[in-house]
């Protein structure tokens, strides 16, 4: 059987690449991309703490799917927000969305 | 090493290294794919966790979805992006330093707990769990709460993406 570190080092891996990605990208769908990535490490996470602590519960699975909801909500105004500003301003760097730094 | 492990090393190795290209590669649409790939490669995790229901809403929500909107968006903004070069910021080592040192941390911390290596405890043979799933979400005791305020932010969500993205004259 697979132990339970394995799942956790490679949500660890997903999420800190994501992270990596967030961090470091200019282009704010690429920000929204690395986003993606540490929710689903946190989703894997989830599941995984399921299986092997609680399997009677359905606790995770449960969180699970609020993460999903979460996740879509989140990109569907991410994109909004970004075509918005595309729309105004003829960018999507982020370096350059600098409205309200004063 | 059994079957079961050796599938689980391949599709870590593939859903990293997708993610990885998808944070890495300069082409927007091309990050998108990669990124879908990942997406497919931790829908595999939820399979081998036991977790079919969150496997296929993974597929249908993540990859058939968020992925396909996410490129619909580069697409929209593409003239721009083809003309930058350069996709990373000028201080992307400090951010692949911090990503490290957090992995780094991560993997300490884990290292450290007495659980680390647990083994899977047995599914009991009686119990459905879609139908599990979808009575605690339901109901009075569980996450009806969350799940009705999930629907509402999601609504808000819909109305305030149309809203921002309205093209006012």
């Amino acid at each position: 059987m697979i132990p339970l570190s394995w799942y956790l080092i490679l949500s660890a891996a997903l999420f800190c690449i994501g992270l990596f990605g967030v961090l470091s990208r200019k282009n704010a769908v690429a920000i929204l991309i690395g986003i993606e990535l540490m929710l689903n490490a946190v989703n894997v996470n989830l599941v995984a703490f399921w299986r092997y602590i609680t399997p009677q519960a359905i606790t995770g699975q449960a969180f699970a799917v609020l993460v999903f909801a979460v996740a879509a909500a989140e990109v569907a105004v991410g994109l909004a927000l970004i075509i918005s500003i595309y729309r105004r301003r003829n960018t999507v760097v982020a370096d350059e969305i600098d409205m309200l730094k004063f | 090493m059994t079957g079961i492990q050796l599938v689980f090393i391949v599709v870590a190795v593939m859903t990293l290294g997708a993610a990885l290209m998808a944070v890495l590669t300069s082409n927007m649409v091309h990050a998108a794919l990669w990124l879908i790939l990942a997406l497919f490669g931790v829908a595999i995790i939820f399979v081998l966790l036991n977790a079919g229901f969150l496997a296929v809403v993974q597929v249908v929500i993540y990859i058939g979805a968020i992925s396909i909107i996410m490129i619909f968006a580069i697409m929209l903004t593409r003239r721009l992006i083809t003309d930058i070069g350069t996709q990373t910021s000028s201080s992307w080592p400090w951010a692949a330093l911090i990503a490290v040192a957090l992995f780094g941390g991560l993997a300490w911390m884990l290292s450290t707990w007495g659980g680390f290596n647990t083994t899977p405890q047995l599914l009991s043979p009686r119990s459905d769990q879609v139908v599990e799933l979808g009575q605690a979400l339901v109901s009075p005791n569980a996450f009806v709460i969350p799940f009705e305020v999930a629907s509402v932010l999601l609504l808000a969500a819909l109305i305030g993406a149309i809203f921002i993205a309205w093209d006012r004259k």
